[in-house]
């Protein structure tokens, strides 16, 4: 599904090397799990994934289905089927959430050459989604993102990646700022969405969200690199024992 | 004092220049006005209120040629159920118009109410007059003095549906002065629309006369003629518990100055002026607004936004007066720039001047690019660019056209803005 092989990533405004050669591999069906202490470049990773502007890569590929993701605008990763949940989801007073997300799926359907979703369709599908994330009519209504809790924007983020249907999901930092059952209620959504066709990239700081999220593959990130892969139970070994002890152990 | 020789000699070579309509109730406002406008003098750079905006192409004799502009597009307000007027070049045209009756109102013309005796007699020139202070606006009194026509609008009662006044571009060098005048008795009701570029130059006054309980609604759309100027004026003055709402949207046009003067002189009195304006290249646009606020617990808003790209130019002057014994004055003012490129610049002149011990009063004014975490943002969706932008765009006019309280006006505008982007889209 995913793809990424011997990526370098600098910052274009400054010599400053983020990512030092990352291998990955995500396999349909499957959760991916990075972990990784602050700074080592995960949220980074997400970033230069979905095309945000600032990063210049350096060195290696990154594929989607074997298409060149590096190589497109980022609409045009979206339509491929690539999504990320944004760590910080952004606030864009004016635009009506319903609005924007009808624009998007359409946008993407019209990119790929698909039949757009009529107005009746789309009110029944997003009805349906937004009831499982407990999201009302009104958050539906109200501007994307304003006014949202910390817990609402991340299952606004888990609505849109529902409607959406991607096929390959990153979730970076979804857990932060969540309490307990906002964490519970975004990880069922995600699950929800775990099917045999669509890979997962969850990105995270701690160990809870797994819990939550059962990852099949755990990698641990470190100063731009992966330097150790493994199960669930690599999760725990972080819990219980912090990063510095694999971190030094590899280096 | 003297007006100086320059000042004067431009000020009677564009008297000498128009003809000044006689008969009826109306030649002795015209002959104050005149008097006035001989007094101020018209505009010229070294004005304060002038700084930003050249008057000169408004001021000159010749009209400065404007081509008539042919777009494709459904004309605005066409789904909504009107009473239309239409003005061609200002000249009125009855055959495109309706029969000008509706209940709740009557309408008459300036051009043919020849009485001695008129409604109109003792507020044609006097809200006006009154705007005359602090600042002059001596385009205004040219416009009394020499206006050729304009409507009489006296509402009575609730008015069933909205009068649309329609201004036609038809000839090139066209120089139309209409002047109109709306009194609403108390309780009273109406919706006022006006579209169209109006004629290669457009001088237009419109006073209104807000009695108290009373409620005027105004949308107006500045047309997309590309050379067409326009200097116009609103002078409205609100009664107690009475409502004044006004929107405007200005597409395109190399010159337009939209000033707005509002008294609110009863208690509890709401006045809400909001406008919208797109502009591409050669585009100047003005908005210059002084409420000012004589009476305890009235509320005001301003809100401008302004779209510009390609070397376009928006002015905001906007002012909140609160006078000695205005307490619990609730004013606002924002106005924002939205520049899409390098060179198009905003100036913006925010004023408060607050008498009054017990009020609240904000204002802000800002400038900016698109934004660029929420251009990514929708980027990542599977928006592409353009639309993108167009969107974030129409958000940033959002706050103004809110103002508009009917949903279908709304809708019209907003139709409009996404016609306008649309047809830019890289």
């Amino acid at each position: 599904m995913l793809e990424i092989k011997n990526l370098h990533v600098k910052l274009e405004e400054e010599d400053k090397q983020i990512l030092k050669g990352v291998n990955l591999t995500v396999e349909a069906g499957k959760v991916h799990a990075i972990m990784g202490p602050n700074g080592s470049g995960k949220s980074t990773l997400s970033y230069v994934l979905s095309g945000r502007e600032g990063y210049e890569v350096t060195e290696g590929s990154a594929t989607l289905l074997g298409e060149d993701l590096l190589d497109m605008e980022p609409e045009e990763r979206a339509a491929a089927g690539l999504f990320l949940a944004f760590q910080y989801p952004v606030e864009i007073p004016g635009v009506g959430n319903m609005t924007f997300l009808r624009t998007a799926v359409n946008a993407q359907r019209k990119a790929r050459g698909e039949e757009e979703m009529s107005s009746t369709e789309f009110l029944k599908e997003i009805r349906a989604r937004a009831k499982d994330l407990k999201i009302d009519a009104e958050m539906l209504k109200r501007p994307v993102n304003v006014g949202f809790s910390g817990g609402e924007k991340k299952r606004n983020e888990i609505l849109q990646m529902a409607m959406l249907e991607p096929k390959m999901c990153i979730l970076d930092e979804t857990d932060s700022g969540l309490d307990v059952d906002a964490m519970k209620l975004v990880a069922d959504g995600v699950n929800a969405l775990r099917s045999e066709g669509r890979g997962f990239l969850v990105i995270t700081h701690y160990q809870r969200l797994l819990d939550h999220i059962q990852p099949d593959v755990v990698h641990i990130m470190s100063d731009g690199r992966i330097v150790k892969t493994g199960g669930p139970e690599l999760a725990l070994e972080v819990e219980n024992n912090g990063y510095a002890d694999i971190v030094t152990e590899e280096a | 004092m003297a007006l100086p020789q320059a000042k004067r000699d431009l000020t009677e070579d564009r008297i000498a220049a128009l003809t000044l309509p006689t008969g009826g109730w109306s030649d002795g406002p015209r002959a104050d006005a005149l008097t006035r406008l001989r007094l101020m003098g018209l505009p010229t750079r070294r004005d304060e209120y002038w700084k930003y905006t050249r008057p000169d192409s408004l001021t000159q004799v010749e009209t400065p040629k404007a081509a008539v502009f042919e777009g494709e597009e459904t004309p605005i307000f066409d789904e909504i159920d009107r009473l239309k007027v239409v003005f061609v070049d200002g000249v009125f045209d009855a055959d495109a118009s309706d029969d000008l009756s509706l209940e709740g109102l009557s309408i008459e013309r300036l051009a043919t109410s020849r009485a001695d005796i008129h409604w109109a007699k003792d507020l044609y020139g006097r809200l006006e007059t009154n705007g005359q202070t602090p600042v002059n606006r001596p385009l205004a009194a040219l416009n009394t003095a020499f206006a050729t026509d304009g409507l009489l609008i006296h509402v009575t009662g609730k008015v069933s549906k909205p009068v649309n006044l329609i201004y036609h571009h038809g000839s090139e060098t066209s120089d139309a002065i209409l002047h109109h005048v709306v009194k609403l008795d108390a309780g009273a009701e109406m919706t006022l629309l006006e579209n169209g570029p109006a004629a290669a130059r457009f001088n237009k006054v419109m006073e209104v006369d807000v009695a108290d309980t009373a409620r005027f609604h105004h949308v107006r759309a500045q047309g997309r003629d590309y050379e067409r100027r326009a200097a116009t004026h609103i002078f409205a003055r609100l009664g107690s518990e009475s409502a004044f709402k006004s929107f405007t949207l200005t597409v395109n046009g190399v010159m337009t100055r939209n000033d707005c003067v509002i008294e609110l002189t009863g208690d509890d009195a709401i006045a809400h002026v909001a406008g919208a304006c797109v502009g591409d290249g050669d585009f100047h646009h003005d908005d210059t607004i002084f409420i000012t606020h004589d009476a305890v617990n009235c509320e005001s808003r301003q809100v401008f936004k302004k779209v510009l790209r390609n070397g376009a130019t928006g002015v905001f002057q906007g002012k909140i007066l609160v006078k000695k014994d205005a307490q619990k004055t609730d004013g606002y003012q924002i106005s924002q720039s939205l520049l899409l490129d390098g060179d198009s610049q905003f100036l913006a002149k925010p004023e408060l001047e607050i008498y009054a011990d017990d009020v609240a009063c904000s204002h802000g004014s800002t400038s900016g690019a698109i934004d660029e975490e929420g251009l990514f943002y929708l980027r990542s969706r599977g928006v592409p660019e353009g639309q993108a932008t167009d969107l974030l765009t129409i958000a940033f006019l959002a706050e103004a056209v809110m103002e508009i309280e009917d949903a279908a006006l709304a809708d019209e505008i907003n139709a409009r803005i996404e016609g306008w982007l649309l047809r830019r889209r890289s």
